[in-house]
């Protein structure tokens, strides 16, 4: 667990550092794209490993689309449901099942199963029982709830009792001890839960809309660009499920880190 | 009003038994020192007046609504400044702004002014002690208790600190355990020696 010394949070290497970090990040982007093309000018077809330019031309004009956006909006929109309503479930079940020993051997086969079957299975599955349009965020919710759930148990498990004598012994309340000792115990695990759980959710979800098709989603048009063999639309859609994906984990790491400093959690 | 102990039961739930009818009479102003050697169950009786164990037989009256305590360990958050940490009781009984004031004071009475932004971890092993000796002074309890405060420190560093708690605790009860007759001494506690377990009676204090 990091942690700075003062209140003070000292940015490292201010404006020079983050000039040096573009510059690194840049360099490694270039690497990349260099590798990627080497690669593609190696097959020499567009079918099967598309140039780097092509994909950028594509993906510009899908850009431009008002379908690219509504697309993504969708899927957004469908990940970001199932995502929050999991992290919700998760801290609930997490609090029920380290509060009442019932709870926990109800609930904790649950845990062990979702976790081990595939994902694949799951889809099929609710295929069954869910509409296409519902299931990506079903999916998405699935595939987080245990990360969530055993992340914060275990954070819950975890707190340090000495601590919370103390806040027993100056009778704190539990109010303030739930906002003070508790919450900022569990927060590392919370965090870590959250960031790691948005991946998930994010892969799974899309994986979902490729199996459901949606009318209105990335996994659609991936699955659209397959069958016509537009193999730069495939890229192209996959680079926008990177950058969302990427985006996305930065304004949450962004928000917790908030939320972590208005709780009193270190980062 | 004095605090007493009358006929006291204590037994941990492993079955061991720390106290069996044991009585005692605390004094209502000054320090009382609970000396005796490791394991005889002075931390238990400790705990019983910080109204973390429940007597299983007989009755404590007396008691203050809250305790101010120094545990064995330092107890800091370590996701709060030693300020915050200071301040973190003291926010039950006034404004966050007040009770930040207010730690801000002990911590210059500690000499840790300079630290008050400091997160625990960033704290010498005094140091922290010295937030947790200001966390328990600052806190205006009825009691003061103190779980061998100056254990692990080097003797110039506990006899300053002796001296400050010796200071600045006020007319308010306070009790002391140790093994260490020095310690004791040091906060001009009278000492109340005990033999157990279990613990079965106390003589008065001896000033």
């Amino acid at each position: 667990m990091m942690r700075s010394t003062t209140k003070r949070e000292n940015k490292d290497g201010g404006a020079g550092g983050f000039v040096r970090r573009l510059a690194a990040g840049a360099g490694v982007l270039a690497f990349w794209l260099a590798v990627w093309q080497g690669i593609s000018m190696l097959v020499g077809q567009e079918l099967l490993v598309p140039a780097p330019l092509a994909v950028a031309r594509t993906f510009g004009r899908l850009l431009g689309t008002a379908a690219f956006w509504a697309a993504a909006g969708s899927s957004l929109l469908r990940v970001a449901e199932g995502y929050v309503c999991a992290v919700a479930a998760g801290c609930a079940l997490a609090v029920l099942t380290t509060r009442f020993r019932l709870a926990n051997a109800l609930f904790s086969p649950l845990l062990h199963i979702v976790r081990a079957a595939p994902v694949a299975s799951f889809i099929i599955l609710a295929l069954v029982w869910i509409t296409t349009n519902a299931l990506p965020s079903f999916i998405a919710f699935l595939m987080v709830v245990p990360l969530v759930w055993a992340n914060v148990e275990k954070g819950i498990r975890t707190t340090d009792p000495q601590l919370l004598e103390m806040a027993g012994a100056y009778r704190l309340g539990p109010w303030r001890t739930l906002l003070r000792v508790r919450i900022p115990s569990v927060a590392p695990y919370f965090m870590a839960a959250c960031t790691t759980g948005l991946g998930f959710a994010w892969k799974s979800g899309i994986a979902a809309e490729v199996i459901c098709r949606p009318a209105l989603s990335i996994g659609k048009k991936l699955q659209d660009a397959k069958v016509l063999l537009e193999t730069p639309d495939v890229f192209a859609w996959t680079i926008t499920v990177v950058v969302l994906s990427l985006l996305l984990e930065k304004l949450l790491v962004a928000l917790v880190r908030r939320f972590g400093r208005r709780y009193g959690a270190a980062e | 009003m004095a605090i007493t102990l009358e006929n006291v039961d204590f037994a941990y739930p492993s079955g061991r038994t720390v106290l069996e009818r044991f009585s005692l009479t605390l004094p209502e102003r000054g320090a009382v020192c609970l000396f005796g050697p490791s394991g005889c169950g002075k931390s238990t009786l400790l705990r019983l007046l910080a109204g973390l164990e429940k007597p299983q037989g007989g009755q404590i009256d007396g008691l203050p609504p809250s305790a101010a305590v120094v545990f064995q360990e330092n107890r800091l958050l370590p996701w709060l400044t030693a300020q915050e940490n200071v301040a973190l009781p003291l926010e039950r009984l006034l404004t966050k702004r007040e009770a930040a004031a207010r730690a801000g004071e002990w911590l210059k009475r500690v000499s840790l002014a300079d630290a008050a932004g400091l997160y625990p971890a960033a704290l010498s092993g005094g140091m922290q002690r010295r937030v947790a000796i200001a966390r328990a002074l600052a806190f205006p309890a009825g009691l003061l208790l103190l779980d061998e405060p100056f254990s692990g420190l080097d003797e110039a560093l506990w006899r300053e600190l002796a001296r400050l708690i010796a200071r600045e605790r006020a007319e308010r009860p306070t009790v002391l355990v140790t093994h260490i007759r020095e310690e004791a001494e040091a906060m001009g506690a009278a000492l109340l020696p005990l033999a157990g377990p279990p613990l079965r009676r106390a003589e008065p204090p001896v000033p």
